[in-house]
């Protein structure tokens, strides 16, 4: 049997909805959520989704701090957004919903586990009398399911412990949302009997649950009516699938490496929110890809770098507390003038901070965080797709230019995932290492490690193993060309100034401000990193009303492009929101030396849409 | 992997035309030429070796060497090269460090090279003291000391790097004193022909700032009697008349004299650097003046897994089981078609 898409009840066409799973972390929360919103993607939705999840791997049974939420978003048209509030909340226990109940709108549905609404589990979440009994939820459309016992009824006779049964819950939840969605239950099916293959009694239970979740939304008298969200039409013609932030980070620079016919070396520690960064590139060995957990911060950057020197495209990738310890060793990079890819998943802060939410507050440390004049091209990804572009570009440029090159994402990103349009592996760009491999390009003259290409000022890369190039380099300041030591005065301001403008040069092959709506006008909304969704998808919402709003996003954090200055004079206000407290206001306040205007909140959670809009509201004209 | 050349290679091949920049009296400039000597000797050329340091004065080895070479930041050599390495297993790669560069800052990552044994020949200058910042107390001074930095004499316990070395699982450890040319030239050439980290620490002179700290090992008057060579299957003698050993008694190693006491050369401790088990490594690193004559030589050698072979061989494998196809993974699991 499968569960299919058809039913007999009424079904009420939606354009979008947003939906919020949430339980306990040992719940299978997430793995409920990624499941409704791959087969959402694969129904042809456009998607967007938000993971939020605690930072204990298992915090004490129904309390408020084991709470894990997952959002998801699916529409038929293009969203930017996995949705600023739910149309529909699916909670697993009362903690869930006194965590959650914020996020549904008024009228929202709210289905609730009712069996796991008992004194225990309400006292832990701060409840006296039950909310499903006394009336405070008298503004949601409530429905209460006992799923602990329909699973239970579902599973009689399969010989499963209680702990077991209560496992499968989660399918039973998936099954009923499933029904009440219209989505196709093949792709879960099939999930099932991938991850069960070698437990063939909890695989059949839990396919027995799921059925049993879907017929139950069907066959009861509780649910009038079901929801459709038609595929959507307004989206680019390709290939699709579902990516998340670190993934698309990692194949991108998989994908460089390939374009370059490089081998990649990653040196990582594991931290949140950055480590499936490493779980990925761990996977793929057979592109050429070697990692290096080290056993430090610090070790994963250095052994990065020796590998650059080895002539392999190297990375490095951690959050904010890990980038301040591969601090020293940046500078050591940019002084060597070796290509590397630095990434920072960024992420609530300072010190431990909130390791699984996300925050853009890392930006003037990896601008400016360094001791010395220690310029860096700096690029930060807007969506978990753009990741895939974004750290590709890195690549490309660190190869080019022989620069390390930071690529900042957030937990947003790196968790969050959405439909993106596979892009055709031929039409990437080919990178073009151009090692120094042979002493006979040196045409009978002197090795010059720190001789500068005319365009790009970038230095060789010179081919370990190769008779007749052997050269030293190191930490300490170099004379030009010869890249021997020097504590040369006028040869040290020489050397300042050229690792600046050879990092400024990069600006001249930035594309122009890409801007939605017209190239003047009352407001732009200037973003980068996350923040680039609801920032136009409210200024869409506000074009659409008639206001001169534009929006346009920065990849290019450092060198910044050269057309920027100009565009922001032409807009009578310039906005500027961030999850931090103004950092990129800052940059172009000493840039551009104009009164630009910012919106900031620093919760660890994304800005909606809803706030963006009055934000901008704010400062339009009356 | 690494080839030796049939072409005849000299010290001054591996000679850069760099002015050292050591002190006059530098313990660095014979460990400087016994490297080149060892260098030439292996036959292995100049563009096959690289050379990464840290910081300290013996940080400053790369620049002095005509191999590739890389002078990184302090105490992180060990990761640098660890890097190198995995990425390119064809060179031989040496590293030039120090006591307070390996022991002090770079402390984590030299006990995790040992443990992962990256085949790597680390050089460990133990001249027991902060030369270039100019005479601070390192890791191995002694306690009591009195430096710029501890007036009234260091309280900072030392420790034996070779000890921390068998706690790492040091699979090749090493001592000799720089100017013991010939148990130098010895111990690098094992050490260069060692798969796995190969770690020699040289005792070696600061003449600026600890003049002299290693004068009891190393005078031609005391070096006999005070040092004990280490010799793979032979007995523990020493002693400028060859007339002493050392016995162990259970776990406890003691000095004794041959001929005193029905003493003869079969009661002696023999040396077994390729022993499996590192206790008595830990034996031999815990061998202190003025109590017991001091080690030198090769105090272990034993084979075990290299790390970046490790890494390279699973990467060939899934190379040859897995066709890698780009645009597979990148189309991944599930895909749907717009338009």
């Amino acid at each position: 049997m499968t569960a299919s898409a058809t039913s007999a009840k009424p079904r009420e066409v939606r354009d979008s909805v947003v939906i919020r799973f949430a339980g306990d972390s040992g719940d299978g929360i997430q793995l409920t959520g990624s499941q409704f919103s791959a087969a959402s993607a694969l129904a042809g939705n456009d998607t967007a989704t938000f993971p939020d999840f605690p930072a204990e791997i298992r915090a004490p049974t129904g309390t408020l701090a084991g709470v894990s939420g997952f959002q998801l978003h699916f529409a038929s048209r293009d969203i930017l957004t996995p949705g600023d509030r739910a149309d529909v909340l699916v909670v697993m226990n009362p903690a869930a919903l006194a965590a959650n109940l914020k996020w549904l709108k008024p009228n929202g549905i709210l289905i609730a586990n009712a069996d796991s609404f008992q004194a225990k589990n309400l006292k832990m979440a701060g409840y006296g009398e039950s909310p499903l009994e006394d009336g405070s939820l008298a503004d949601y459309q409530l429905f209460q399911i006992d799923l602990s016992r329909l699973t239970n009824d579902a599973l009689q006779g399969f010989g499963l412990s209680a702990k077991e049964v209560e496992r499968c819950k989660n399918y039973f939840a998936l099954g009923l949302v499933f029904w009440l969605f219209a989505r196709n239950g093949e792709m879960v099916e099939d999930e099932i009997r991938r991850k069960f293959a070698s437990k063939p009694v909890m695989m059949e239970a839990n396919l027995k649950v799921f059925h049993a979740g879907w017929d139950y939304g069907e066959n009861t008298e509780l649910f009038a009516l079901s929801y459709s969200v038609p595929a959507a039409r307004d989206i680019a013609p390709g290939t699709y699938r579902s990516i998340a932030g670190n993934e698309a980070t990692a194949l991108g620079l998989v994908a460089a490496a390939h374009k370059a016919g490089l081998d990649l070396f990653y040196g990582s520690y594991p931290i949140t929110p950055a480590s499936d960064i490493l779980h990925t590139f761990a996977g793929l060995k057979e592109y050429g890809v070697r990692t290096f957990q080290a056993e430090d911060e610090i070790a994963a950057i250095c052994a990065a770098i020796g590998a650059a020197y080895g002539n392999q495209l190297a990375v490095t990738g951690t959050s904010g507390p890990g980038i301040a310890l591969k601090s020293e060793a940046m500078g050591l990079a940019v002084m060597t003038e070796l290509p590397l890819v630095i990434v920072n998943v960024q992420r609530g802060g300072p010190s431990t901070g909130l390791p699984t939410k996300t925050e853009q507050a890392d930006l003037l440390q990896v601008l400016y965080g360094r001791n010395g004049e220690s310029p860096m091209p700096v690029l930060a990804a807007r969506s978990a797709g753009d990741a895939f572009d974004t750290a590709f570009e890195a690549a490309r440029v660190a190869i080019k230019y022989r620069v390390p090159v930071v690529l900042l994402t957030d937990g947003a990103i790196a968790n969050g995932a959405e439909p993106w349009r596979i892009p055709d592996v031929d039409s990437l760009p080919t990178i073009e290492p151009n090692l120094l491999d042979d002493a006979a390009k040196l045409d009978g003259g002197p090795l010059l490690p720190y001789l500068r290409d005319v365009e790009t000022l970038a230095r060789p890369w010179i081919k370990l193993g190769t008779p007749g190039l052997e050269h030293r380099i190191g930490g300490i300041e170099k004379w030009d060309k010869t890249g021997h030591i020097s504590y040369d005065p006028q040869n040290h301001h020489n050397m300042v100034k050229l690792r600046q403008a050879k990092v400024d040069a990069i600006a001249a092959e930035i594309p122009p401000m890409h801007l939605e709506g017209a190239p003047e006008g009352d407001v732009l909304v200037l973003t980068w990193g996350s923040p680039y969704g609801a920032a136009l998808t409210a200024v869409r919402e506000l074009q659409a009303q008639g206001r001169a709003v534009t929006h346009a996003n920065l990849r290019w954090l450092n060198p910044l492009p050269l057309d920027l200055g100009a565009l922001l004079l032409k807009f009578r206000t310039v906005l500027v929101p961030e999850i931090n407290n103004g950092q990129l206001v800052k940059v172009l306040r000493a840039a551009y030396a104009l009164d630009i205007q910012q919106y900031n909140r620093i919760s660890g959670q994304p800005l909606s849409v809803v706030e963006l809009r009055d934000a901008i509201l704010n400062v339009l004209p009356h | 992997m690494t080839l030796a050349t049939d072409i005849a290679l000299k010290p001054k091949d591996f000679a850069t035309d760099q002015d050292v920049r050591w002190c006059p009296g530098c313990g660095d400039y014979a460990i400087l030429a016994a490297v080149q000597r060892a260098l030439a000797k292996q036959g292995i050329p100049p563009h096959q070796i690289a050379t990464i340091a840290g910081i300290g004065c013996s940080s400053r080895f790369p620049y002095y060497m005509a191999t590739y070479g890389f002078h990184t930041i302090h105490g992180r050599a060990p990761a640098v090269a660890t890097g190198l390495k995995v990425a390119r297993p064809d060179l031989q790669v040496w590293v030039a460090t120090g006591d307070g560069d390996s022991l002090s800052i770079g402390g984590n990552h030299f006990i995790h090279l040992l443990r992962r044994n990256v085949d790597l020949k680390v050089l460990l200058f133990n001249n027991r003291i902060y030369g270039l910042t100019k005479g601070q107390y390192s890791p191995t001074s002694e306690l009591g000391k009195k430096t710029k930095s501890s007036p009234q004499g260091s309280v900072d316990n030392p420790f034996l790097p070779m000890s921390l070395a068998v706690g790492a699982e040091g699979s090749f450890l090493a001592r000799s004193i720089d100017v013991d040319a010939k148990t130098l030239a010895d111990v690098l050439a094992a050490a260069g022909a060692h798969h796995g980290t190969a770690l020699v620490e040289i005792l070696q002179n600061c003449n600026i700032f600890n003049d002299g700290a290693w004068d009891h090992l190393s005078s031609k008057e005391f070096r006999a009697d005070q040092t004990i060579l280490l010799e793979h299957g032979k007995p523990m003698i020493f002693g400028a008349n060859r007339d002493k050993g050392i016995r162990l008694n259970g776990l406890r190693p003691e000095v004794v004299k041959i001929g005193e006491n029905g003493v003869t050369e079969a009661d002696l401790w023999v040396h077994d650097a390729h022993d499996e088990d590192p206790t008595r490594a830990f034996l031999l690193s815990r061998m202190e003046y003025p109590l017991f004559p001091v080690p030198v030589g090769i105090l272990r050698s034993v084979q075990r897994p290299v790390y970046d072979a490790l890494v390279n061989a699973q990467v060939d494998e899934q190379k040859a089981t897995r066709k890698a196809n780009l645009q597979g993974l990148l189309n991944g699991r599930s895909t749907w078609v717009v338009g």
